[in-house]
């Protein structure tokens, strides 16, 4: 039920999400969900893309950082109280959240997590029976 | 303006000669019967010490380096017992163990002596307040100073480094009138002064005396100006005594070399031969009468050139240029000496980085900063911004604590920084020298 998700090491000089991007689209590799994580001086750019170990290979061609990491995508009504019931259901379980964005489509809304431990919030969504998608239901968003 | 030694600055230079020629002789003839390492190096190079008549013959020795004062580490080279040696002094070396140098009792007297002759150089007497802001420890800096202002019965007020708000306090309630320091605190000194809206009638300083690090001519005015003084070069290197082995006079023509006890020599860095008077080269120094660790023909890695034409001060010790280069990768930050391999040392011990780094210098406010630019290794890229914080923290750390200097840790992305078997590019000097 995870979706592989892409991480990319890029300095925070301009341009250079440009470049990731530019390799991708030459690759016709697509994006589903993108974001970036920031300090002053560096960032990490995680993707969910339609082909990710084909996007991890052109990029370290170019020399890039990339690592894929495992995520889980919940899909639910475009309403905060749905975040906030599946973000409860994870905290009374004692799993804990290491980053987590969404975006939404009409009135579904898609949830991006990583958590310590993937395996554990899996069985504990379903339990509460919220909508899982695995990486081709993903895409068809 | 006043001479401290007129006998020994001022000195004829044919008799001087005659003066370096029976010192080196001693000095070599102590060298190989004291120490196993010049004994031996000598021997390989089928020399005694008959085989020096005068200084002439000095170029038929081989020469000493850096690596070799490490080898010997801590006291190898030492030519005396321990019992004789009164002061040890260390500065950092490119491994991690520090070059130690020790003195004798005649030694400190002898550094006394140079450092006095440094100070009347800057005019300086017993009527004058130094206020030495150079460290006092391990580094020569602050102590070198403070024997020589003692010995010309100045006022020594020893504040030591570092602590702008109290050097301003002093230097107004105490009306120092000599600054001794690295002429890059001396302009951030000057800046302070502005900043805190000091009147520059309260302070009485009319000269300093700057070294330890390059500094350019276009520095030299700027301090000038600003702090209304006359800004005098000073030269040392601690292997050899420490500040005093040769410093500008008011003509500010060079700096005279205390030839009586340090010899030099410029040579080719590459082909290592001597060359002759008015050469760029890298300077070479032979300690006449230094008894605690006597150096024969120490490469200093520094560059410059030599005169020997006579100054219009008087003083005929032989003259060299501002040290503004160097023939090996050190940098001086801060005062500090630093090896690019201290760096890769460091990285090389930490599991979760490759030893690919770049050094970038640069002077922010007058002060020298290092930036260390480490490049994220993908066995380590796991997609956490805390972790690879953490990381940055204990590169910096570790840095921190090898170099004894402040750094700044960058993470990059991999292979952009330059690879190359043979010469790779692992500084970037933005400084103005």
């Amino acid at each position: 039920m995870v979706i592989p998700q892409l991480s990319v090491f890029i300095e925070n000089r301009s341009g250079r999400l440009t470049e990731v991007l530019e390799v991708l689209g030459r690759e016709d590799i697509k994006i589903t969900a993108l974001t970036v994580a920031d300090t002053s001086e560096f960032g990490i750019l995680r993707l969910i893309v339609s082909d990710s170990e084909k996007a991890r290979d052109v990029l370290k061609d170019q020399s890039f950082t990339v690592n894929i990491t495992n995520v889980i995508s919940v899909i639910a009504p475009n309403e905060a109280r749905h975040y906030a019931r599946l973000l409860r259901i994870l905290s009374d379980r004692d799993i804990s959240i290491e980053y987590t964005y969404a975006f939404a489509r009409g009135s579904k809304a898609v949830i991006i997590l990583r958590c310590n431990n993937n395996d554990e919030a899996i069985k504990a969504l379903k339990e509460n029976e919220m909508e899982l998608l695995n990486a081709s239901e993903l895409f068809k968003i | 303006m006043e001479i401290w030694n007129g006998h020994f600055e001022c000195m004829d230079r044919l008799d001087l000669k005659k003066v370096q020629s029976e010192r080196l002789m001693e000095t070599v003839e102590r060298s190989y019967f004291n120490v196993p390492y010049y004994r031996n190096k000598m021997q390989a190079a089928g020399l005694g010490p008959e085989s020096i008549g005068s200084i002439d013959d000095l170029h038929r020795l081989p020469f000493t380096d850096k690596q070799d004062l490490r080898d010997n580490y801590p006291f190898g080279l030492f030519a005396v017992p321990m019992s004789e040696i009164v002061r040890i002094h260390a500065s950092s070396g490119t491994t991690g163990k520090p070059t130690v140098v020790g003195y004798t009792r005649h030694d400190i007297a002898t550094w006394s002596e140079v450092m006095a002759r440094t100070l009347k150089c800057a005019g300086a007497g017993r009527n004058d307040f130094i206020q030495v802001a150079y460290g006092y420890g391990l580094f020569t800096g602050g102590l070198g100073l403070h024997y020589g202002g003692e010995k010309i019965g100045a006022s020594v007020i020893p504040v030591s480094g570092g602590n702008t708000s109290r050097q301003i306090q002093l230097m107004r309630d105490f009306g120092s009138t000599v600054l001794a320091c690295t002429p890059s605190y001396a302009l951030f000194l000057a800046e302070a002064l502005q900043e805190n809206n000091v009147d520059p009638s309260d302070i009485k300083l009319r000269v300093g005396v700057f070294g330890a690090e390059p500094w350019t001519e276009m520095m030299r005015r700027e301090i000038e100006t600003k702090l209304r003084i006359k800004a005098i070069d000073i030269y040392g290197l601690s292997e050899v005594i420490g500040p005093g082995v040769a410093s500008e006079c008011m003509a500010q023509e060079g700096l005279h070399i205390n030839e009586d006890h340090f010899f030099p020599e410029i040579i080719d860095p590459d082909t290592l031969q001597v060359l002759p008077e008015g050469s760029m080269g890298e300077l070479v120094f032979t300690t006449l009468t230094k008894e605690g660790l006597p150096l024969i023909r120490y490469r200093t890695r520094d560059l410059t050139r030599l005169t020997s034409e006579r100054c219009s001060c008087g003083r005929t010790m032989i003259r060299m240029e501002k040290c503004l280069g160097r023939s090996d990768d050190m940098l001086i930050v801060r005062g500090v000496n630093l090896f690019p391999s201290q760096v890769e040392n460091v990285l090389l011990e930490m599991s979760e980085i490759k030893p690919h780094y770049l050094l970038v210098v640069d002077r922010v406010n007058n002060l020298d900063t290092l930036e260390v630019q480490v490049e994220v290794d993908e066995a380590f890229f796991l997609d956490k911004i805390s972790q690879l914080e953490a990381l940055r923290m204990k590169i910096q750390e570790n840095l921190e604590t090898a170099l004894a200097l402040g750094v700044k840790v960058t993470l990059v992305e991999p292979k952009k920084l330059e690879r190359s078997e043979t010469k790779s590019k692992r500084v970037i000097d933005k400084r103005k020298f």
